[in-house]
């Protein structure tokens, strides 16, 4: 190994380091970090923590409706399911969801912003009306448009998400490009004679990457609420539990009303603490990325 | 739910990426923003057409579904909406019916789809105006107020409340306020109506039921605020943030005004108009409150109409309503943008 190499690799673990010392300064971050980990573990752990039988409908071990007790934590759902073992397996869903949708959103996001901010011509101008149109179109009506065309599945629901939610990243990067582009590092590369994928793909996009990186753990959060809405209007996966079917069903099964408490409050508090976390991290990773930004929060 | 939060990093870009490339005075400025949003209309329509051809099968069997009984009246029904034809007849005779305000006939219903939208538009503009309005005004106060006492414990605590209720489906908090406030819970009587927007019985258009529809439209309209609300506030917040360390400030104060005439006349004037943007290309979020809090209090609007349409499935319905609130936020992006350029000569270049 050469000593460049070394060398460029201690300065990397140093500035890791730095950026950790200042994400360990947001308490906010280590809250949302700490909550992560729990549903990470929960939803890796999910058929060792609880029996898998509990999602089964032929099968429930309740009575329906019960409430908690010390059998049933949180209770049992509408068919006698416990809705502790439904929102373990529905963590599943969400973090999966979440994250398949956040990689499609960010890999778009990625090229027609790059493409856009780097090429330019009229082909950047073509991608720039199309980003502008996505961010204008209205999410929801498009995602159940798309989503009823394409049918319900978890990774469907992951893709309708992801190509309905890339315009801010596209338009983040765009930016970024096309400040990195006027810089007098990018011009040596080109008066050297670098093709242009050499030049997007070793300066520019090293340079870009941090800020996708702090958009993604928002994009995530964005996914997630967006998972439950479409679950809970009836678009996600039949055949599996997430938190917005159980909201679903507590609300077409008349728990609201009914004073069923258990049935859907926790599906909702989950869904709010999931969420909170990603934009909690998302914060303090943009402290550690953008330094103006240290003191503001 | 649209991403504010990203959407507030990305404004910067976007504020300079909407800039029509026309030069010169305001007229320029609204020609080239006429011509976008009738750019964005026509790729609606384009989306909408080919997004519901591509579905197998026969149309006439997808959007009829046994209404027909006839061949006749499937001959009828395939001339009138130019299935059979080479695509490019059927894109133009699609354009022509939705000029002419022709937009199908529901299949569950068996009304003209144009008609529906008619008949629930106005539960929808009543619910999102009142709830935009109390969210714009309250939210921009609270975010004013976060971000000039920054660090402050109601600083704290209210961001905290903001990012909670931002991190929350409209709909489930909804939910919780029909289970607490409308079902009553233990001591609780039953304050609000558990859905609707009116009393059976009750005639809307006397005064006891306007009194009535203001009785059954409280907590929707107290849920799509909040919902609301959090977002502006996030975004009011920080705009007024980046405002806090200029020049123009410390100027104003060594001038010897009060901290109330730096705060209002100077530094919010300022953060408006970032604010005003943003708060444009977050429209698409106010449509997607309507829809999910439309359906847990069963208000018969739009967003109820979109989701029945879903519900059939109906696809007639659900294009309908897709082109009409993808117009709907075009038009009130398209009117932001006119305002904005208004308040600030610098966005027309």
């Amino acid at each position: 190994m050469t000593d460049a190499a070394q060398l460029a690799r201690a300065r990397r673990r140093a500035s890791l380091r730095r950026g950790w010392a200042t994400f360990r300064s947001s308490r906010s971050g280590l809250v949302g970090l700490g909550l992560l980990g729990v549903f990470v573990f929960v939803a890796v752990a999910a058929p060792l923590l609880a029996d898998p039988n509990g999602l089964s409908l032929t099968r429930a071990p309740g009575g329906v409706l019960e409430p908690p007790s010390s059998e049933f934590w949180l209770g049992t759902d509408d068919s006698g399911r416990p809705v502790l073992t439904l929102l373990m397996f529905g963590a599943r869903v969400s973090l999966f969801v979440g994250l398949l949708a956040t990689l499609i959103s960010m890999v778009i996001g990625t090229l027609v912003g790059l493409v856009s901010g780097y090429v330019g011509g009229w082909l950047g101008q073509l991608l720039l009306r199309l980003t502008e149109w996505f961010l204008v179109i209205p999410f929801l009506p498009l995602a159940i448009v798309l989503a009823s065309v394409l049918g319900a599945s978890l990774v469907n629901i992951a893709l309708v998400i992801g190509v309905t939610s890339w315009p801010a990243t596209a338009l983040l990067i765009r930016s970024q490009t096309l400040s990195i582009k006027e810089r007098a590092y990018l011009e040596r590369a080109r008066v050297l004679g670098t093709g242009r994928w050499h030049q997007i793909s070793r300066h520019v996009l090293p340079n870009v990457l941090p800020m996708v990186f702090a958009n993604t753990t928002l994009t995530v959060a964005i996914a997630i609420l967006s998972e439950t809405t479409l679950s809970f209007l009836g678009l996600g996966d039949p055949t599996r539990v997430s938190w917005g079917s159980m909201l679903e069903d507590a609300y077409s099964v008349g728990a609201i009303t009914t004073g069923s408490w258990w049935f859907f409050i926790p599906p909702g508090v989950c869904v709010v603490l999931i969420v909170l976390a990603f934009i909690l991290i998302g914060q303090a990773l943009e402290t550690v990325l953008n330094p103006r930004l240290r003191g503001r929060r | 739910m649209t991403s504010s939060i990203a959407v507030e990093q990305a404004g910067s870009g976007s504020a300079a990426a909407g800039q029509s490339r026309l030069r010169g005075g305001y007229t320029g400025f609204v020609l080239g923003r006429l011509l976008t949003a009738v750019g964005m209309l026509g790729f609606v329509l384009v989306t909408n057409f080919f997004l519901f051809r591509v579905l197998p099968g026969d149309p006439a069997r997808t959007f009829g579904r046994g209404r027909f009984t006839t061949p006749e009246q499937l001959e009828e029904f395939n001339r009138t909406y130019g299935f059979g034809q080479p695509i490019g007849e059927q894109f133009l005779t699609y354009l022509g019916n939705i000029a002419s305000g022709d937009l199908g006939l529901s299949v569950s219903t068996r009304a003209p789809v144009s008609e529906l939208i008619l008949d629930r538009i106005w539960p929808t503009l009543l619910l999102v105006g009142t709830s935009t309005l109390l969210a714009t005004v309250l939210g921009v106060w609270l975010g004013v107020n976060q971000a000039w006492r920054r660090g402050s414990g109601f600083d704290r605590s209210s961001t905290m409340g903001a990012l909670t209720l931002y991190s929350m489906p409209e709909w489930w908090l909804g939910m919780v306020f029909i289970a607490t406030l409308a079902a009553g819970v233990g001591p609780l009587p039953r304050l609000f109506p558990t859905g609707g927007l009116h009393s059976p019985g009750v005639d809307p258009s006397s005064f006891a039921g306007v009194l009535d529809t203001a009785w059954h439209l409280t907590l929707p309209v107290i849920t799509l605020t909040l919902a609301y609300l959090a977002d502006y506030a996030l975004i009011m917040r920080s705009s007024l943030l980046d405002e806090i360390g200029e020049d123009y400030l410390t100027t104003a104060r060594a001038k010897g005004l009060r901290d109330v005439t730096v705060r209002n006349r100077h530094a919010v004037r300022n953060a408006l108009l970032p604010t005003t943007t943003l708060i444009a290309l977050n429209l698409g979020f106010v449509v997607a409150g309507a829809i999910t809090v439309e359906t847990v209090f069963s208000i018969e609007g739009l967003g109820l109409l979109a989701v029945e349409g879903l519900r059939g499935p109906d696809f007639w319905l659900l294009q309908g309503t897709f082109l009409v609130a993808s117009a709907a936020v075009i038009v009130a992006n398209l009117i932001a943008n006119l305002i904005y350029g208004l308040l600030d000569p610098r966005v027309r270049t």
